[in-house]
């Protein structure tokens, strides 16, 4: 069994998902709520690996992720909700929108696609820049986002949310789709897409000289990882049933960009790790917040230091380990002997391209 | 024809604010190859000292009670000590770390600032009236003109000539534009690293607040999410520009100045909500043409 994942390089994989099984097999023995914040984690496991899909193989940070997850939550918005509420509240819908009720599988993977098809004509343009300026134009991107579904009023509702989405998503859905992310990050990783990817990080020129086209290869994980991203969005909003421009702006983009640092932006372990971690930190922030007591003292930190604390992590992150705390590797099972086949050694740091 | 020199100031004065804005960011990435995104919350928390840190809905007025030269010399002063906190305790140990790196720093710390002003005063916008003399309307050639954005058009052409002057006649001009050129050897022929970073932090912090005080007599409103917006312009404003170009930097302010002002006018009514966008689609496609802005520096040339 061991020699079958490690020949076919599942290793790393593997284990990922049955760390996040485990997980979610604990949370159903637990509260409501516990399985409520356990759908959570794994949704965000789903949209930190798809900004991973990008950031982590090309160096570059992209501010605009959280603009594919929008376009996949309004997606799906479009193609589940009833008909008779769409026609009083999303007039500007086209009739085949409106009329449409798909199951929630079949309509996610649709807003995926929509959010990929939205990264192909995006990230044509945007990836011909060269770094720092790649990333601002990523921003820029993402405030035309909010700009724009902020403010088209007759298609989706613009600041006032749309409310009424079904919410068929529950841990084990959630944990489907996380599962998925995984396998296609992996495959992407391995794959020879990932590979020339990771040249074009660490020596554009030398990899331009073997042939490789960087924009083509930036292209694709830009559009994989949207895929992955809109995916993500659409479990949000089927999750939630509610979705709201401001949702998908600045403040998720920090924490699922802080996610992927603290964890590690070089590989994939790093992008769960950083999630689960900083998930359980934010947890427990969040119960410090509302007051706990703790040998007979009550501890109540000011309303607002979760995010300060977190802001605050990351900084330090960043200045003492900007590797992250998977430094690039992948995890494995441990062994007595040096591995004959390590997954491919990515850099320590984010580089620039 | 009194329209369109009423355009035309409204494009001057929102060019100078964007200019300003973009002028900050682009004089600490010219010494430090660092995109200051906690640039918007430097302003954000420079004004809010105007107000008493209060989680009411009316906020008394704290600084902004005092005599002007003092509201404004304080505000800029916290703008400028703001910057120079976050150089000495983040950015001075990223020194050697790469873009990426130092850019998410810049984020998180903006993202820290805006939550402790959230945490202080609320998230509701208060309201503040500081100036409202300058609100009042100036008659010039036919047009009504705020006399704030004369005001906010002759500070800012004051402060770029001011600047260049600076720039070419000074010694801490002349040791920024060589960190500028070529940190290393810069430090090589004795320019005080440190002293000439924290000089630009230092002028960046107080033209944020600068910025800020336009802003809040404009809008009489402060709101911890006032920075947000002016950032991403100034951004923006530097890549057209060019990276690393200070001249760029305000020649794209301008641009987007009078980009944004030309489509609040010809834009149909129900496209104007949309104005943004289609400036920041403007962006994209000026950026198609010129990947690396309209002053081409060194910075920007890749070495192979």
């Amino acid at each position: 069994m061991k020699n079958f994942l490690l020949r076919h390089r599942l290793e790393t994989p593997v284990l990922l998902c049955l760390a996040l099984a485990l997980l979610a097999v604990l949370s159903l023995a637990g509260s409501n709520s516990l399985q409520r914040t356990t759908t959570e984690v794994l949704i965000r496991v789903v949209m930190v690996v798809g900004m991973f899909i990008f950031i982590g193989h090309s160096g570059l940070i992209s501010f605009g992720h959280m603009a594919f997850v929008g376009i996949g939550a309004y997606g799906v918005a479009w193609t589940t909700m009833e008909p008779s509420i769409k026609q009083y509240v999303l007039t500007g819908l086209p009739d085949l929108l409106q009329q449409a009720a798909l199951p929630w599988v079949p309509a996610s993977l649709l807003a995926g696609l929509l959010a990929a098809a939205v990264a192909l004509l995006a990230g044509a343009v945007i990836l011909r820049l060269n770094g720092i300026a790649a990333s601002i134009a990523t921003f820029s991107l993402l405030a035309i986002f909010n700009v724009v579904y902020s403010n088209w009023d007759s298609v989706t509702a613009g600041s006032s949310s749309i409310v009424g989405i079904p919410t068929p998503v529950g841990v084990w859905q959630a944990f489907l789709f996380a599962a998925g992310a995984i396998a296609l990050a992996h495959w992407h990783g391995i794959s020879r897409f990932g590979l020339a990817l990771r040249a074009v990080r660490e020596e554009p020129v030398a990899a331009r000289s073997c042939g490789i086209n960087a924009w083509r290869q930036l292209l694709v994980a830009f559009v994989l990882s949207a895929l992955v991203c809109g995916l993500g969005g659409a479990l949000d909003a089927q999750f939630l049933g509610v979705v709201n421009p401001d949702a998908y702006y600045l403040g998720r983009t920090f924490t699922c960009l802080t996610m992927l640092v603290i964890g590690g932006s070089a590989s994939l372990s790093g992008a769960v790790t950083g999630v689960l971690v900083l998930s359980a930190l934010m947890e427990l922030l969040i119960r410090l917040e509302t007051g706990v007591s703790l040998g007979g003292m009550a501890i109540q930190l000011p309303s607002g230091s979760q995010e300060v604390v977190t802001g605050l992590v990351m900084v330090l992150t960043l200045i003492r380990r900007p590797a992250g705390l998977m430094q690039g590797r992948e995890w494995q099972w441990p062994r007595l002997t040096h591995p004959s086949a390590p997954l491919p050694a990515a850099s320590l740091e984010m580089q620039p391209r | 024809m009194t329209a369109a020199l009423q355009y035309l100031f409204d494009a001057l004065s929102l060019g100078s604010l964007y200019a300003l804005g973009a002028l900050g960011i682009a004089l600490i990435f010219g010494v430090m190859r660092l995109v200051n995104f906690a640039h918007g919350d430097v302003m954000t928390f420079a004004i809010f000292v105007l107000i008493a840190p209060t989680t009411e809905a009316v906020a008394p007025l704290w600084v902004g009670a005092w005599a002007t030269p003092l509201i404004v010399l304080t505000v800029l002063g916290v703008g400028a000590a703001l910057a120079v906190l976050a150089e000495l305790a983040v950015f001075r140990h990223l020194r050697h770390a790469t873009p990426a790196t130092t850019m998410m720093a810049a984020f998180a710390l903006g993202f820290v600032i805006q939550n402790l002003l959230l945490a202080l005063h609320s998230s509701r916008a208060k309201a503040v009236n500081l100036w409202p003399q300058l609100n009042l309307p100036v008659d010039l050639w036919g047009a009504r003109v705020p006399a704030l954005q004369m005001l906010m058009i002759g500070i800012t052409m004051a402060l770029l000539v001011g600047l260049a002057w600076m720039l070419r006649h000074t010694r801490a001009g002349l040791e920024m534009r060589a960190a500028a050129e070529d940190f290393d050897m810069a430090r090589m022929l004795g320019v005080k690293a440190n002293r000439v970073i924290l000089v630009a932090f230092g002028m960046s912090g107080a033209l944020a607040a600068l910025i800020g005080l336009f802003m809040v007599n404009q809008t009489g409103l402060v709101d911890i999410r006032m920075g947000a917006p002016m950032m991403l312009v100034a951004f923006v404003s530097t890549v057209i520009g060019g990276l690393g170009s200070l001249m760029g930097a305000v020649l794209g302010g301008f641009l987007i100045g009078f980009v944004s002002t030309a489509l609040q006018a010809w834009l149909p009514l129900d496209a104007r909500a949309f104005r943004d966008a289609f400036v920041y689609l403007g962006v994209i496609a000026l950026l198609l043409w010129r990947p690396n802005g309209l002053f081409i520096t060194g910075a920007s040339r890749q070495r192979v």
